[in-house]
């Protein structure tokens, strides 16, 4: 789950990281009375999800109250497109406004879990303010690494190491060490999945604190974090997609025009894969799960066809646990209730699958059945291609 | 023969009175599986579908002679219980719990260090060994004894292939899920050592899907030292970056991990990979050939 970076800060705060001075504003008259108390130079930061918001026109400087609010007026309720938020942009709705700061260094301090080494990774950068990724690409030897022992946890020398290799001294060193401390405090926390502070930084005067906070948190164990949970902004999501989450499907939102509801993450992105390889695109990721009810079917089906760019879709259904029958009910029920107004290619494979097929045919729907997985694919691209033709676009 | 589990395999299933344990209890009785006793802490003293239950792994291990764990228990419980099985002595834990928090798999893995037990899992459908030993949630009936071994991320995207391999008259001699989590025990590099000494797997098919680097990892041992035949997949070549795809572990991030480069590095290291899901069956015939 991803946060906004107002409420990252606020979590941080708790844990003893330093952060700027700052308060949220929903309206201009707002921006300019936190300008007023923590001003007059303010930076204004338009808070949605995606990342490269600056270049975008959502971060400004402004000096005093009246420029505040001047400009506040024109971002929130802006729509702020950013190379993260695609073409349609993503509505401003509030702001951050902060203290103005003196900038000496620009720092990166990320918390992530590696992978491979089954470990918690704390990674420092003297190229803060630029992607880590694109650090990571040309100049890999200006990125620091500690790993975290799993089993003694976190040890102080290791930020002490970090702060040296930062360049850091001082007064300025001491505080490093603290802030490092205190973002793995908050990572592990929280159970998060990523902690990044870019830039990290380090003002005239030698102080060291977060300019922006990114955190992303580990979905498996958001339940035992319900003040974390309480932070999901529905906002920022596609509308399918929350509607999905209500019933424990995983659904994503995708450029294509094929449909696809498919039992299994696995199975599901290779139907996606041979859907392309057969000339199509997909119009989304739709797993229905192991354990699926004819109800979770129901509701799967709604979602996918009520996407207004699937002009075909396609059933692949591997039965093992979940039975054939169970999902050809809940394709009917659903098709029924709304209306199937796309052409449907369905195949169902293993458990009580010739039960499947005879319920699907008796319901008087129309559908076009497939036994393989190539098959289903090379029957739905070329229906979801004329129904384009059809509709003239 | 097979790897990991076989005819001799004695179970305990830990959380069999629950209602998935129930279910897939029997379901593994059905198809052969000698499961020895069932762990349910307060619960010890009882039996379940006719068999004993114990309050430990410990215990089961000592009374009931079990040597292998199936894992069905809650997600924020289930690293706790793989910790268990380790510590009782249990050879083989196969972890079917989806959705652990990945701070517990980290400290569970880390249990796990210096011990001699094989983990399969979390996150996964398990282990078959067709007509000897089922150790998790797959169909039965799809799987046939023979030679190609497979190592899958994936649950259903294996049935898939199991019954592309079973219907071209090959077999399988075990079929593993890793799990589709970030952080999971056994890896492909461990299965394909297993694999390579044992003298009915003719071939492997390693199904691995975006996020990690875990392909990658296997495609540098293949090349090196692995001399029998390997057919891959990589699922999610449409996945969108920076999205999990249903499985925890499957999300390309930074623009890593993408099908592309594991397709590359397990062509690089003289794997037959299939394009299309579609055709792994088929890359398993002409590998065979040649």
């Amino acid at each position: 789950m991803k946060i906004h970076e107002y409420q990252a800060k606020q979590i941080l705060e708790k844990y003893g990281v330093q952060i700027p001075k700052g308060e949220v504003a929903e309206t201009a008259e707002k921006a300019a009375e936190i300008a007023r108390k923590i001003g007059p130079k303010v930076v204004l930061k338009a808070q949605i999800h995606a990342g490269g918001r600056g270049k975008g026109g959502g971060i400004k400087l402004a000096n005093g109250a009246e420029d505040a609010k001047k400009l506040a007026k024109d971002m929130i309720g802006m729509k702020l497109i950013t190379h993260q938020t695609g073409p349609e942009g993503k509505i401003v709705k509030r702001l951050l406004v902060e203290e103005a700061l003196e900038i000496a260094r620009e720092l990166y301090i990320g918390i992530v879990i590696d992978r491979a080494r089954e470990a918690v990774v704390i990674m420092a950068s003297t190229e803060g303010g630029v992607e880590i990724e694109k650090v990571a690409a040309e100049k890999p030897e200006l990125i620091f690494k500690e790993y975290i022992n799993p089993a003694s946890g976190f040890a102080g020398f290791q930020a002490r190491k970090l702060a040296f290799q930062l360049g850091l001294a001082g007064e300025t060193h001491k505080q490093a060490v603290k802030f490092i401390a205190a973002l793995y405090r908050a990572f592990e926390g929280t159970d998060a999945s990523l902690a990044e502070i870019n830039p990290l930084l380090v003002t005239k005067q030698g102080s060291v604190l977060a300019l922006d906070a990114k955190m992303n948190f580990d979905d498996n164990a958001l339940a035992r974090h319900p003040e974390i949970l309480a932070m999901r902004d529905l906002d920022e999501e596609e509308p399918l997609e929350v509607e999905a989450s209500k019933f424990n499907l995983n659904y994503i939102k995708l450029d294509g025009n094929v449909g696809c509801m498919v039992n299994g993450a696995g199975l599901a992105m290779a139907t996606m894969d041979i859907i392309k390889y057969s000339g199509g695109m997909p119009a989304n990721f739709l797993d229905v799960g192991g354990g699926v009810s004819e109800e979770a079917v129901t509701n799967a089906f709604k979602i996918l066809v009520s996407d207004k760019d699937v002009k075909a879709a396609l059933i692949n259904i591997f039965g093992g646990i979940v039975r054939c029958d169970l999902v050809a009910g809940g394709i009917v029920k659903a098709a029924k209730e709304i209306g199937l107004k796309v052409p449907m290619v369905v195949r169902l494979k293993g458990t009580n699958m010739d039960a499947g097929k005879k319920i699907l045919e008796e319901s008087g729907l129309a559908f076009y059945a497939a036994d393989t997985m190539k098959e289903a694919a090379e029957k739905v691209v070329p229906l979801a291609q004329q129904q384009v033709k059809r509709s003239g676009r | 023969m097979s790897i990991l589990i076989d005819e001799k395999t004695r179970v305990v299933v830990q959380g069999i009175t629950g209602g998935e344990g129930t279910f897939h209890t029997q379901k593994m009785v059905e198809y052969g599986t000698k499961v020895v006793a069932g762990m349910t802490p307060g619960k010890g003293g009882t039996t379940h579908l006719g068999i004993p239950v114990f309050n430990t792994v410990a215990e089961a291990r000592l009374k009931a002679g079990a040597n292998a764990a199936a894992i069905f228990v809650p997600p924020f419980f289930a690293a706790d219980a793989i910790m268990e099985a380790a510590e009782a002595g249990i050879e083989v834990i196969v972890c079917i719990t989806e959705g652990i928090p990945t701070f517990d798999m980290i400290k569970a893995k880390a249990f796990l260090r210096g011990k001699t037990c094989a983990l399969i899992g979390p996150n996964t459908p398990g282990v078959i060994s067709p007509g000897k030993c089922k150790i998790g949630i797959m169909p039965g009936p799809i799987h046939a004894p023979g030679r190609i071994g497979i190592i899958s991320r994936s649950g259903t995207l294996t049935y898939e292939a199991v019954d592309q391999v079973t219907k071209l008259g090959f077999g399988q001699s075990t079929a593993i899920g890793i799990g589709g989590d970030p952080i999971v025990g056994m890896k492909y590099i461990d299965l394909l050592k297993l694999f390579k000494m044992d003298k009915d797997t003719e071939a492997v098919i390693m199904i691995g899907e975006i996020g990690g680097t875990a392909e990658e990892e296997a495609a540098a041992y293949i090349k090196k030292e692995f001399d029998k035949p390997v057919i891959g997949f990589i699922a999610g070549q449409t996945a969108p970056p920076g999205r999990r795809m249903g499985h925890a572990g499957a999300i390309i991030s930074g623009g890593k991990g993408t099908a592309k480069e594991k397709m590359e590095a397990l062509d690089a290291a003289g794997v037959h990979v299939a394009k299309s899901p579609a055709e792994i069956g088929l890359k398993v015939k002409d590998a065979l050939k040649k």
